[in-house]
């Protein structure tokens, strides 16, 4: 576009938005008011409305509106590694401006027949995760955590355990401890050169946590499609994301569903989430997500409308009986699991897997039978016992060992708590790796 | 041909100044850099038109010229279909270039330069109605008839048939006149509105044949029958998708149409790789052969996820037509409503409960009800089943789409939280499950000669054991394990075998995953007649252990092939067990 167009007489501005009268302004195209940045989103005749990022504090029916002919966009090239950048993909490191293809975020899907199978194993060495919830490269799922838990603390571990070229965080209303914490972090690890961030924290305006996750997205692509590399996109708090969504919905008058949350929320989300993928070139885009939930609540519209876009979901858990942080093997999932388990992990894996949870949920009816105030038997008594154990030596977050031992580990429960026949796993399996010689309960 | 330019502009709603008349739900094209860009009309208020946009409306301007196609949405109906991957609106997904979708981006549905083999199948001079078979093509398999086209009314002569030979789709194959002497050229090809019905057949009758799946707590506990419908709803993660893919995977139809509309691009990967490896287990060919899928994933355009039910559904009336049985999968009809919901949204319209249109449950019960089995004019008969799969928000099934969709519904397999929780899959309720062939007449006299003599009561009773086991489940954790009589954790723990070696089935294990019906009978019966038995023990703790050793026996059986050498090894051992378990248990037969 050679030139600028620039308006100067605003009709009506609302909290949020701004409407004047201009020619050849195209939905989602991104404009300045007053230089703030804003974003056409109608287009009725001349009649343009806009929509203020930051809000429409300050601004007068005179003020200058330049529309910039394109919507949001991103400049990708190599120069991004290393950087930090806010929602409109401006430096906020202090470092020079980017340079490079201008890309407009929010780009086309990617053509489903021309998807790959997600099949690599994407190891982190939490138990929690490698073995219950076994996750690959190019999958999407999102830790669910109440805010008191330490999510992300827990996302940073994972990033950084995970075998990753590029990890891309995008920050959402992160408070700025949280944002220091993960510089720390990266800058610590050494890894600075291969991280981008996008960020938003909570002292920015809320709308432009909008823009935050298609960047990253955008970022990602160009890593993973143009150089063929495996991505790991972060983002948190996903929760913040569709709080502002809301906002915006509400300010536009718009007919809320379930929460307060608009109708298109599932589409909006699904829009970002859907960007993971695994090219048949080799490269790969994984996101996890933190989605904070309130008082553990997943029927909540946000919660909800993840669980079902997302590959699975990673709840974190208090567990008082041992004092730590566990992934909650119940309420738990990883959809691409099977992809991997007992194929490119040992082949005793999806049974000792599914063992240990059943027999943990054994554990938890005698706990209520407990607390209920009945007599446990036997039985009861050994699923108690083994469920402690199984917490403390695989459960917790703080668990970081290789999955052959966490199967090991798995067998040596078994064998110290139960009885041959109350496992239930298939026969072949059970005679290669049951060792009777080790049954504590024969 | 009538024209019109673009007023307005929000997210996918396009405003239009029409130049002429225009039909309610006709598409129109808009002009924009180059490309055509693809949309139905939504409104009509004098000049003024509404249109939902199947693309992203980011490259259109003000003023744009549109075209009126004075068309419906259609599919093309030919040889060909099967084993291909469309989007929402029939274009062929593979024959698409680049990585990425690019924005109005089409590709032809059929393939114009395939030779298929003609055999005729009628004789100049014939008189023919919409939908009788002219000839038959080989497509893949599977006989494919070419029909009168459907859009033709009344009775037809045939003039002329091509004789057995290659030929190309848009060949002509024969020519017929019309009673007032109209010439008609009919190809293998021709069109059809999705919106509507294909209704080229004799009459519509009730279901009354089991339609094997091969999954135990369907077809033995729930059966689903041919031309019948059905829906699975449940909270995420419960096993919706798995079980859809179960039943596609081993379900004894000609033909399978999968839609996945508004889900994972991911899971449709899985089909794309997985079906060209499977077998069929019903013919010995790979699944793909015989199916078709339609992906409109959830970051495709949202507006065409109604379409792509709607084509899903008219791809299978199609072959409905060529008397073969046909099953359709739709996973996600939630995400359709939703798609309808955004627009009525966007429209401003007076919204019904939820936000979501109040002509939802009417148009939930006029898809489900273009199932079923039909006769053809020619006496034969075919068949479309259809399952949904249905995502409640929140979890919560008292929500417009569940609601809407058990009205029409005959079939019911909710699936449960609590039951994924405990990895007890299929997370089928058994109890809040139905399905209500079980209560027609005519099936129940079907299954007695195609299964065995008291099938249905046989099931029936198989049901009652199971609400009986957990009201006695509710018992002992009402009073504790020691203050309820011994009988009711006999109770409790036969319901118990029930759920673990009937319900729960692998969908994972090669063996397990597919039960023929033979195979069902004959655990079935075992199963019933072990719940008929009566056992005498002293202690409550004897009860558990002795029925986890028949589970963990059951299960072993469950995973080896039927009566395979070790099927049978186990069965010894189940015979043993419960002829001899300890000194302390008396067993009468
Ligand atoms: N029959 C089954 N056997 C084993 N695992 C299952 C089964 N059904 C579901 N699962 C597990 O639950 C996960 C979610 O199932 P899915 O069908 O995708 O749920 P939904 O479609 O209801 O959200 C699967 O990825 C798998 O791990
Ligand atoms: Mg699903």
């Amino acid at each position: 576009m050679g030139f600028k167009r620039i308006y100067t007489k605003i009709s009506n501005i609302t909290k949020a938005t701004c409407t004047l009268k201009a020619e050849g302004a195209r939905f989602g195209e991104l404009a300045k008011v007053n230089g703030m940045p804003a974003q056409v989103i109608s287009v009725m005749g001349e009649d343009v409305t806009l929509q203020v990022f930051s809000g429409t504090e300050g601004i007068s029916s005179h003020s200058d509106v330049i529309f910039t002919g394109s919507p949001p966009i991103l400049k990708v090239s190599d120069l991004l590694a290393g950087r930090f950048l806010n929602g409109y993909g401006e430096p906020i490191d202090g470092g020079p401006e980017l340079r490079g293809e201008t890309r407009a975020i929010k780009g086309n899907a990617v053509n489903p027949v021309k998807r790959s199978k997600p099949s690599t194993l994407l190891a982190t060495g939490i138990a929690g995760i490698d073995l219950n919830n076994t996750l690959v490269t190019g999958q999407k799922i999102p830790f669910f955590a109440d805010p008191d838990q330490p999510y992300n603390q827990v996302l940073a571990e994972v990033a950084m355990r995970a075998e990753a070229d590029k990890i891309i965080l995008g920050g959402m209303g992160l408070s700025n401890d949280d944002y220091l914490f993960f510089k720390n972090t990266f800058s610590k690890a050494g890894v600075l050169n291969k991280i981008v961030c996008f960020i938003n924290t909570s002292e920015n305006p809320p709308l432009e946590r909008l823009l935050i996750p298609d960047m990253a997205c955008t970022a990602a692509e160009y890593f993973a499609n143009d150089q063929k590399q495996k991505v790991l996109v972060l983002l948190t708090d996903m929760t913040l994301y569709a709080d502002a969504l809301a906002i915006v919905a509400n300010k536009m008058d718009q007919i809320p569903s379930k929460d307060s949350m608009p109708g298109s929320l599932y589409s909006d989300l699904a829009s970002i989430y859907e960007k993971s993928v695994q090219f048949a070139h080799g490269g790969s885009i994984t996101i996890i997500a933190v989605t904070t939930l309130n008082e553990g609540d997943i029927t909540h519209a946000i919660p909800d409308n993840t669980g079902y876009i997302t590959e699975g979901q990673l709840f974190l858990k208090q567990d008082a009986d041992i004092g730590k942080v566990i992934i909650d093997p119940f309420r738990s999932l990883s959809r691409l699991k099977q992809n991997v388990i007992g194929k490119k992990t040992r082949e005793d894996h999806p049974q000792v897997m599914n063992a240990l949870v059943r027999l943990y949920a054994d554990a938890m009816d005698a706990k209520t039978k407990k607390e209920n105030g009945f007599d446990l038997n036997e039985y009861d008594k050994r699923c108690l016992a083994f469920a402690k154990d199984y917490s403390r030596k695989l459960l917790a977050v703080d668990v970081n060992i290789p999955i052959d031992q966490m199967l090991d580990t798995g067998w040596q429960l078994l064998q110290t708590y139960f009885k041959k026949f109350e496992v239930g796993i298939k026969e072949n399996i059970m005679d290669h790796y049951w060792d009777d010689e080790k049954t504590v309960n024969a | 041909m009538n024209t019109g330019k673009v007023t307005g502009v929000i997210s996918n709603l396009i405003f239009i100044e029409a130049h002429g008349a225009v039909t309610q739900n006709e598409i129109c094209l808009i002009h924009s850099e180059n490309k055509q860009l693809m949309a139905e009309v939504i409104r009509v208020t004098g000049t003024q038109v509404s249109a939902q946009l199947f693309e992203t409306s980011m490259t259109i301007k003000m003023g744009s010229l549109v075209d009126f196609t004075g068309r419906m949405l259609e599919v093309e109906l030919g040889p060909g279909i099967l084993s291909k991957k469309y989007d929402g609106l029939q274009n062929d997904l593979t024959k698409m270039s680049g990585l990425f979708i690019e924005i109005g981006q089409t590709t032809p549905p059929l393939d114009s330069d395939v030779y298929y083999n003609f055999t005729p199948l009628i004789q100049p001079g014939e008189t023919v109605h919409a939908g009788d078979w002219l000839g038959s093509v080989k497509e893949n398999w599977i006989d494919h008839k070419i029909m009168v086209p459907f859009v033709l009314k009344g009775a037809y002569t045939v003039v002329s048939v091509v004789k057995k030979g290659d030929y190309l789709i848009n060949d002509v194959m024969a020519v017929l006149t019309s009673e007032k002497d109209e010439k008609i050229e009919v190809t293998m090809v021709q069109k059809w509105p999705v919106k509507r019905a294909i209704n080229a057949f004799q009459q519509k009758i009730r279901p009354h044949k089991i339609l094997q799946t091969g999954l135990r707590v369907i077809d033995t506990l729930n059966p689903m029958a041919e031309g019948g419908t059905g829906y699975i709803p449940g909270p995420f993660g419960t096993g919706k998708t798995v079980l859809q893919q179960a039943i596609a995977k081993n379900s004894k139809a000609d033909v399978l149409i999968v839609v996945a509309c508004g889900e994972r691009a991911n899971e449709v990967v899985e089909i794309f790789t997985e079906f060209p490896k499977l077998t069929d287990p019903d013919t010995g060919r790979t699944l793909d052969d015989k199916t078709t899928i339609i992906c409109n994933t959830s970051n495709m355009p949202v507006a065409a996820r109604e379409a792509s039910v709607y084509v899903g559904m008219t791809l299978a009336e199609y072959y409905r037509a060529m008397g073969l049985k046909v099953l359709i999968l739709a996973d996600s009809t939630s995400r359709w409503a939703q798609a309808l919901r955004e627009m009525s949204n966007r429209m401003e319209e007076l919204p019904g409960p939820d936000a979501f249109p109040v002509e939802l449950p009417a148009t939930i019960a006029n898809f489900y009800s273009r199932a079923g089995i039909t006769q053809l004019n020619n006496g034969a008969w075919g068949s479309v089943t259809f399952i949904g799969t249905v995502s409640p928000a929140g979890g919560n099934f008292k929500e417009p789409v569940t609601e809407s969709t058990s009205k029409v519904a005959r079939c019911f397999y909710a699936l449960s939280q609590k039951r994924a929780d405990a990895k007890r899959y299929p997370a089928i309720d058994p109890i809040a499950s139905y399905s209500k062939y079980l209560d027609y007449p005519e099936f129940v006299e079907n299954t007695d000669t195609s299964l065995q003599k008291g099938w249905v009561a046989l099931v029936k009773k198989c049901k009652d054991l199971i609400r009986n086991g957990l009201e006695a489940r509710d018992q002992i954790s009402i009073l504790g394990d020691d203050a309820v009589p011994v009988e009711y954790h006999v109770v409790f723990w036969k319901s118990e075998m029930i759920d673990f070696a009937l319900i729960q089935q692998d969908s994972f294990d090669d063996v397990d995953m597919n039960n023929s019906l033979e195979r069902q009978r004959y655990m079935f019966n075992k199963l019933m007649d072990i719940g008929d038995m009566e056992f005498t023990f002293t202690e409550f703790e004897e009860v558990a252990t002795f029925f986890k050793q028949l589970i963990n026996i059951l299960k072993q059986m469950n995973y080896a092939p039927f009566d395979s050498a070790q099927f049978k090894k186990h069965k010894k051992e189940l015979d043993k067990a419960l002829l001899h378990n300890g000194e302390k248990m008396v067993t009468q037969l």
